[in-house]
This record gives C-alpha cells, structure tokens and sequence, in this order.
C-alpha cells in the first residue's frame, strides 16, 4: 500500500492567456504508514498535489501509482481508489449537506455499497475516533461550531475505512484548543489505526509536533523533504520560500549566538526546555522531581 | 469541466473600440442591428460588411473570438434557413415530391442567415471590448430616464452587476462542492434522470447554502457602508462622453444615413 509520485505535471487552463504551471516535474514515493506534513507557501501547488493523489485531478503528464497500478489507467476503479485514499477539503461546508450528522458520515460508506445500518455502525465508529460526541449525532450539522463540523468532515472521510487520510489545513480557522484536539485525534487516528496521514498546514509548529517527514513544497516543485529536525535549521531557504521555522527554533538559534550551549534544532518546545535545562547545568531528572 | 463556461467573455486590449464610453456602443450595436433590418438590397450588405469589417479590426479583437459567439445561435441558424428554403413559394429551382425549393426562399434564406449572423457578430463586439461593470454602468445611465415612471433602474443595474460578479465565485465553489462530495464516493455522471437529479442533492444543498451566506454577508458589508439605493448616489468614474465618442457618433450617422439612402434607392 503506498503512492508514488511519478515526474507529475499539472498546467492550469493550458494555451490560454491565464496559463499556469502548478506542478513541475514531481516525484514522490509515500510508502504506508508514516505521517506527512505537507507544507508550503499559498499557491505552491500543494493543494493541487493532493487532489492528484486521489485522482480528482488528471496530471497533464507523468503518472500516479497506487501500489503500483496507474490510477489513470483505462478501467482503473477510481472510485475505490477515492475510498482508499481519503481527502478532507479544507472547508467542511463545502461537504456537508445531510439533515442530520449521523446521515452525513453515512454517504460515503453508502456510496462503498453498504446498507444503511452498516453505513451507521461504521459512521459510529468514525465519529468517535474523532471525537465527536454521541449525544450530538441527530443535530443539524449546519447548527455545529466550526470545530465540530471539522470533526464530522473528517469522520465522512473516515468512515469509508481509508488506507490514507489527506487532510488539507484541518485546524485553519480554530481557536488554540480546538486546534490541538483535532490534530491530537489525527495523531492518535495514526497510531491506532495505522493509517498514513497527509497533513497539510501552515502552522510549522504542527509539522514540529506531529509530523515524522516535511515535504516543502514551492512554486510547483518539492523544495525540501526530510525529517523536521533536518528541515527546520534550514532557516534561511524556509525564508526565501516565504515560510519560517518553529518560533522556538529562533529563539534557540539566538540563545545559541548568545553563547549558551543548546542544541539549535531543537524543534518542539519540550526538546527545546531539555537541551536549555542540560546547558544550564540542571539535570532534567532533578527538575522533574521538584516540580512533581 | 466547470472553468470551460465562461459568461462576460471580455477580451482585453487597448484599442479605440474598447476606449469608448459604453454607452456609445450600446446605441452603436442597437444602430447597427436595426440597419440589418432596413437595408434590402445587395449593396447593404456590402455597406454593412464594410461596416462590420472595419469595426472588427479596429477593436484588435482576434476574429476567431467573435466567430466563437456564432457557435451558440448555430442551431437556430440551420433552423431559419432551412425553413425559409422550403416554405418560401415562388419560382421552383428543384423539386422532389412535396420538398421544393424556390428561388425566391433561397435568396431569403442567405439573407435572413446573414442578417443573424451580423447581428450576433455586432454584439459580440460589443460584449467582447466591454467589461460586464462598465456595461451594466452604460444601462443604467440610458436607461435612467425611466426612473420618471418609478422604474427602479438602479437597483435593477446593481443586482446585474452583483449577479454577474458572483458567477465565477459560485463556479469555483460548485467545482470545490463537487471534489468534496466526489472525495466521499459521490457519483455526478451514471445513472438515469431521476438518479442523477438525486444525486446532485449533495451538490446543491452546500451550494444554495453557500449562496445565501455570501448574499448575507455581501448586503451587510453594503449596509455597514450606508450603502441605500441609487438616490443622489454618485459614481468613482462617471460616464463621460469624449471626442472619441463624437466622432463614434458621427460614423454611425453616416452609416445609418446611408442605410436609409440605399434602402430609398432600393439598391
């Protein structure tokens, strides 16, 4: 189970005034299992590269592969693919339509060919790996807050059983708590089901908190791809690209400047507290002890 | 699928067409429409041909974009012109059982083709050099007049203007609804009528949704900007004529006049 990215192109209205180039030449491989972070400035092709993954979009050349099969092959099943391969937008209005939540989750296992208690007991199951709470599964989803109606976009998507879960910007637009549990529950959806996560963002302090591998995308091509800790004490090309790395990789470069023996890559907060902690000559252990 | 529609199909450049006023182009259109209809003779149509020809150079617009609006009126061309072959009596030119074609209905029939195909030719040129705004602009000032008689002429040109500005924003959504819904398993293209009327529940709902909320939205920025209606309102770029615009005036005159002459002279 793995996409491959095979030398993928994609030219928005070709021949025409309004020509542009959104990807250029990309190679990929995303083997199973591993999570994502896909980030990169606004129109550097990232949401264009993800709707090729489950085939929304048709590349102008270059190939997709889903374990190995062509998904633009003459009588490749698609549809399936799309149910494998699952992609929450970045809006939840755009997808929800049903009269009640728990009838919304069902469409996509309905439209797999499941009978509509099947559809409910995997829409069941999706709306509480998310976090959703069972009380609430006859409202309206149009009467939701915006965190909640996030979670039910996500559980329409996760209730079709993906091998992979695309998300693209899926905290835009909560509040700090709402934030951290959705993305918290995408982490645990990753370790519990074992599901590959795409998670597309522009926060680099959630890429730093989650994310196992970056891949950076600019204008239409992958810049950078790596582990966090590689990527983030590039600071200068992340600039140039209009990105920055975690805030608390600035203020480790500067207390780095300043003398203090820290390590500069530190990339979360937590790491960032230890290695401060060592350089000041204070165990970690001894810390903990105090304070618990 | 969806970004191949395009309505407002302005074409830009710079050229003298485009620079005048649009009022100017929307009496020249309407001029030059009924001109189509008063000449009668052969030298009309040259007249008119000429006339035609030079507007399109003049404007630098590719003719292959005007051709294009001639796709849309296809079928009712065929439709007139076969109609007029057939149904029109006069001298039989070919005859195969009650199907006879005459003369007479043959030279209708080229006539009436070309007039049609003038007349969709002229107002593309029209829509082609002129933004949707500055149409809609032009409107309202021709037809402020009508306030007199309580038309609400201004409200009718900003709800054209707001409707032609959310096309595009309702396409892109549509496209985005689409992807979404397609995302979880939905299918937009098998199926029978009725199938495929029920499919695109999930389309809709989103959509009208979305719509409604934009409306809300777009009529309390409005609000919040005192904005109320077109009493005493007045304009960023008022219309004003220029001497471009005279002499506009001027060759449509002329044109006219000699349409009028040419139909007197029965030429």
């Amino acid at each position: 189970m793995s996409i491959e990215v095979k030398d993928v192109s994609f030219v928005y209205s070709p021949g025409t005034a309004y020509e542009i180039r959104a990807l250029d030449h990309i190679n990929l491989s995303i083997p199973d299992g591993q999570f994502i972070g896909m980030i990169g400035h606004t129109g550097s092709g990232k949401s264009t590269l993800i709707q090729h993954l489950n085939a929304l979009i048709r590349p102008t050349s270059g190939q997709i592969l889903y374990n190995g099969e062509d998904v633009w092959a003459e009588g490749y099943d698609r549809r399936r693919l799309r149910s494998q391969v699952g992609l929450v937008f970045q809006y939840p209005e755009h997808q929800l339509f049903e009269s009640d939540v728990l009838s919304d989750v069902c469409f996509g296992p309905m439209n797999q060919g499941l009978s509509r208690e099947e559809a409910e007991v995997q829409a069941m199951k999706a709306l509480r790996q998310v976090g959703f709470p069972e009380s609430e599964v006859k409202r309206s989803p149009f009467e939701l807050s915006g965190g909640q109606k996030k979670r039910v976009a996500i559980a329409g998507v996760l209730a079709m059983n993906p091998q992979i879960l695309i998300l693209d910007e899926p905290a835009a637009g909560l509040d700090p708590k709402g934030r951290d549990e959705i993305l918290g529950q995408i982490a645990l959806l990753h370790r519990e089901r074992l599901i590959t996560i795409i998670l597309v963002s522009h926060s680099m302090e959630d890429m730093a908190n989650y994310a196992q591998r970056m891949i950076v995308m600019n204008r239409g091509q992958v810049a950078m791809d790596g582990a966090p800790g590689d990527i983030f004490p590039r600071i200068e090309e992340l600039e140039g690209m209009g990105l920055s790395a975690p805030q608390i990789t600035y203020i480790m470069h500067e207390l780095a400047k300043n003398g203090l023996v820290v390590q500069k890559d530190a990339t979360t907060v937590l790491e960032a507290r230890d290695s401060i902690l060592e350089a000041l000559g204070r165990s970690r252990r001894g810390r903990r002890e105090k304070t618990c | 699928m969806l970004k191949d529609i395009t309505i407002g199909q302005y074409y830009p450049a710079d050229s003298y067409i485009h620079r005048l006023d649009p009022r100017t182009k929307l009496i020249g259109t309407l001029v030059f429409i009924i001109s189509l209809f008063v000449f009668e003779g052969f030298f009309g149509y040259i007249w008119a041909t000429i006339f035609l020809a030079a507007v399109i150079g003049i404007s630098k617009v590719p003719f292959r974009y005007i051709v294009k609006g001639l796709k849309a009126i296809f079928v009712i061309l065929v439709f007139t012109m076969v109609f007029n072959i057939l149904l029109t009596p006069g001298e039989a030119l070919w005859q195969w059982k009650f199907i006879r074609i005459s003369r007479e209905g043959l030279v209708l029939a080229v006539k009436m083709g070309a007039r049609l195909i003038y007349l969709v030719m002229g107002s593309s040129i029209m829509t082609l050099t002129t933004t949707p705004n500055q149409l809609t602009d032009g409107l309202e000032r021709l037809l402020r007049p009508l306030n007199r008689i309580h038309v609400p002429v201004h409200e009718i040109a900003m709800m054209m203007s707001i409707a032609l500005r959310f096309i595009p924003i309702l396409m892109e959504e549509t496209d985005k609804i689409m992807k979404a819904q397609i995302a979880r398993g939905a299918d937009f293209e098998s199926g029978n009528l009725i199938k495929k009327a029920r499919n695109m529940v999930p389309l809709l709902v989103p959509l009208f949704i979305s719509a409604f909320r934009r409306a809300n939205d777009l009529a309390m920025a409005m609000e919040a900007r005192c904005y109320h209606g077109g009493d005493s309102r007045t304009q960023m770029k008022p219309l004003r004529y220029r001497r471009g615009d005279m002499v506009a005036f001027f060759i449509l005159f002329l044109y006219f006049g000699a349409v009028i002459l040419f139909r007197r002279g029965g030429l």
